[in-house]
């Protein structure tokens, strides 16, 4: 075994603890170069990596989520809702819900923010080929979900059936409304519903759980290996994980074909904070994205 | 490895050679407490006659000295849309542990799995354990030490040399080359066979003298079969989620980054500070939701932490048996009731 102690420093070439800081802190500069509102809480925020080189080496999987620094205000981890072969050119959807993002929410486009990743596990959307897709998201689960829709759209032949079926609260909080005919135009069906409807008489669609559109999908295919032949992607709040699941696993969904994106507060990303820690599995770096079975052995994940 | 004798006259030497190469911190009494006993904490010590080998042990760990409670990891300049950022700030001089006790070593031993290992090693950690030299000393155990229990009460590891009292000499085994041209250029023998008796002896010695014992056998499992257990909410009922067990704990290396705005709104500046799974926003996330809303869940969440997941991960508990947080607790819980509670299913 060497001796650690440097006993003069020349000995050891010095340490690089500054360098490696560097690299370990390394955020790049991005311009906020669009705010587009989409509700009264979340807005659409369109990132662009500065430095051109950065910007194409900026690669990322659908699922996977990083961090957005503000100097000063804070940084916080979103998921990201672009599609992966725009690389640096980063889109996020972010509600209003803590200093962050309310300082977010009154920021103009041309600000500068820092980013850092991305990090943790995505969609495994090559394996996942040749099968229907079954995209649930309740609430801002369609945030990470969108990043999906969009690499369906970019790949619709790798799939088969693909059906999204998302709730929100009222029709007011419905996300990203304005590329729903694009997404039925590329064969992707739709299935809205919102958990109620009382403040807008204009609604004419489903009023109730996800879950009752996915009981209906699965009564309407019975009989056939379309279960056996399907994954699903499961992103919202923890309550809708567990009825969602249960249904899908009742329908004989296998438990290794259905994936939920668990959303916890990292501080670092890195597998060091411990703040995202389910048990003592770190959601930075064996999630956001965990199959059923996996969640379903971690204690208190959902 | 490589085993040395040195009469306890030498020991001063040593830390005379030493101490021109870095900070030396060691064992010094800070204070007495009301029946009158020592108490010790790590300090710089300047003197070698400072130093208290014998002591017990200390109510802080020697962690803040590698792992800060408080660190600046980068500084902004800021100026309309734009800004800079800048990593900080660079390393101080190399450490000097002078009289580590085996639980302490065990304890960075164990935090090197983690914030040296993975794909993002931490960069203040690394280098400073790079440049880090540690002399070790034998203890004996106290009423609260369940090192044993942990396997942590030998260090095989993490450190330079390590001494054994041995009465009027010091055992010394000998684990790095800085260490062996160090003790070559003071006074030291091979041991002879009467050394290694009485080495022997007193190692055996202190193996009898361990009050406290913690059952680990299937340790994993009945934590698993457990969670639900009544146990977990009593426990919880006495916590008062202080966050005094993280803060004494050598293993604890959690924290929470937060950013602050200079005065003149030109500069900022991105801080880490250390932070406990007690507290109780840790697990909370934006819109208010929170994962462990309640004490027992994260008191809990500890156990599982320490004495399940890093165990599963690393086949050793995040714990070393020293007994701190039990000694420190404001509700006197303590790490060998807790699991004694959970293994045997009433309190």
């Amino acid at each position: 075994m060497e001796g650690r102690l440097v006993l003069s420093p020349s000995e050891a070439g010095g340490h690089r603890r500054r360098t490696d800081l560097a690299a370990f802190e390394h955020t790049c500069q991005a311009e906020i170069t669009s705010i587009h509102r989409l509700t009264e809480q979340e807005n659409l925020y369109r990132l662009q990596v500065v430095d051109p080189g950065e910007r194409e080496r900026f690669t990322f999987e659908p699922g996977q989520f990083l961090m957005l620094e503000l100097p000063g205000i804070g940084e916080a981890p979103f998921s990201i809702s672009s599609s992966p072969s725009r690389k640096g050119d980063v889109e996020l959807c972010i509600r209003r819900a803590g200093s962050l993002t309310n300082f977010l929410s009154k920021v103009r486009r041309g600000l500068h923010v820092g980013l850092r990743g991305p990090f943790g596990t995505s969609f495994p959307m090559a394996s996942m080929a040749g099968q229907n897709l079954l995209l649930i998201a309740g609430g801002l689960g369609l945030a990470p979900l969108r990043s999906v829709i969009t690499y369906v759209q970019e790949n619709r032949s790798h799939f088969e059936e693909v059906d999204i079926l998302y709730g929100a609260k009222d029709p007011s909080q419905l996300l990203f409304t304005y590329q729903y005919e694009m997404w039925q135009a590329d064969d992707i069906r739709l299935h809205l519903t919102v958990d109620s409807a009382a403040g807008d008489p204009s609604w004419d669609g489903r009023v109730g759980l996800v879950t009752g559109i996915l009981a209906e999908l699965f009564a309407a295919r019975r009989g056939g290996d379309f279960a056996s032949r399907t994954h699903a992607v499961v992103c919202g709040p923890p309550v809708m994980f567990k009825s969602v699941c249960a249904l899908l696993t009742q329908e004989e969904v296998p438990m290794q074909k259905m994936f939920v994106s668990l959303e916890r507060r990292m501080h670092c990303g890195m597998g060091k904070c411990c703040r995202c820690n389910v048990g003592s599995t770190y959601t930075c770096l064996s999630g956001p994205v965990f199959d059923y079975w996996t969640v379903m052995n971690l204690k208190e994940a959902i | 490895m490589i085993f040395k004798v040195i009469d306890r006259e030498e020991l001063g030497r040593l830390f005379a050679l030493l101490a021109p190469l870095g900070r030396v911190i060691g064992p010094v009494e800070i204070a007495r407490d009301r029946r009158g006993e020592h108490r010790h904490g790590f300090a710089e010590v300047a003197d070698f006659e400072a130093l208290c080998l014998d002591y017990g042990t200390t109510a802080l760990p020697a962690k803040a000295y590698v792992l800060p409670y408080r660190e600046r990891l980068a500084a902004f300049r800021l100026g309309g849309q734009d800004w800079e950022k800048v990593p900080g700030p660079d390393q101080e001089r190399p450490l000097i542990f002078f009289g580590l006790h085996a639980c302490d070593i065990n304890a960075f031993n164990k935090l090197d799995k983690v914030l040296l290992g993975g794909a993002y090693p931490v960069p203040g950690y690394a280098a400073r354990r790079r440049e880090m030299f540690v002399v070790g000393s034998d203890c004996q155990p106290r009423p609260a030490c369940f090192c044993r229990s942990m396997g942590a009460d030998t260090a095989r590891h993490g450190f330079d040399l390590f001494l054994t009292d041995l009465g009027g000499s010091y055992f010394v085994e000998i684990l790095s080359s800085a260490a062996f041209n160090l003790v070559r250029k003071i006074a030291a023998r091979d041991p002879e066979e009467d050394d290694h008796r009485r080495y022997r002896r007193r190692v055996a010695e202190k193996n009898t003298r361990f009050t406290t014992q913690v059952d680990t056998t299937d340790l994993t499992k009945i934590l698993d079969l457990e969670f639900q257990s009544e146990v977990w909410q009593q426990w919880g009922a006495r916590c008062l989620s202080c966050g005094t067990c993280a803060n004494v704990c050598p293993t604890c290396y959690c924290y929470t980054v937060s950013e602050q705005a200079g005065l003149d709104l030109q500069s900022a500046r991105k801080i880490k500070t250390l932070y406990s799974c007690n507290l109780v926003d840790f697990a909370a996330v934006a819109g208010g939701h929170n994962f462990r809303p309640t004490s027992h869940a994260r008191l809990k969440y500890r156990y599982y932490h320490k004495h399940r997941g890093f165990v599963e991960a690393y086949e050793e508990p995040l714990c070393v048996g020293c007994g701190r947080c039990g000694e420190s607790c404001l509700a006197g819980i303590t790490v060998p009731e807790v699991i004694a509670s959970v293994r045997g299913g009433e309190s």
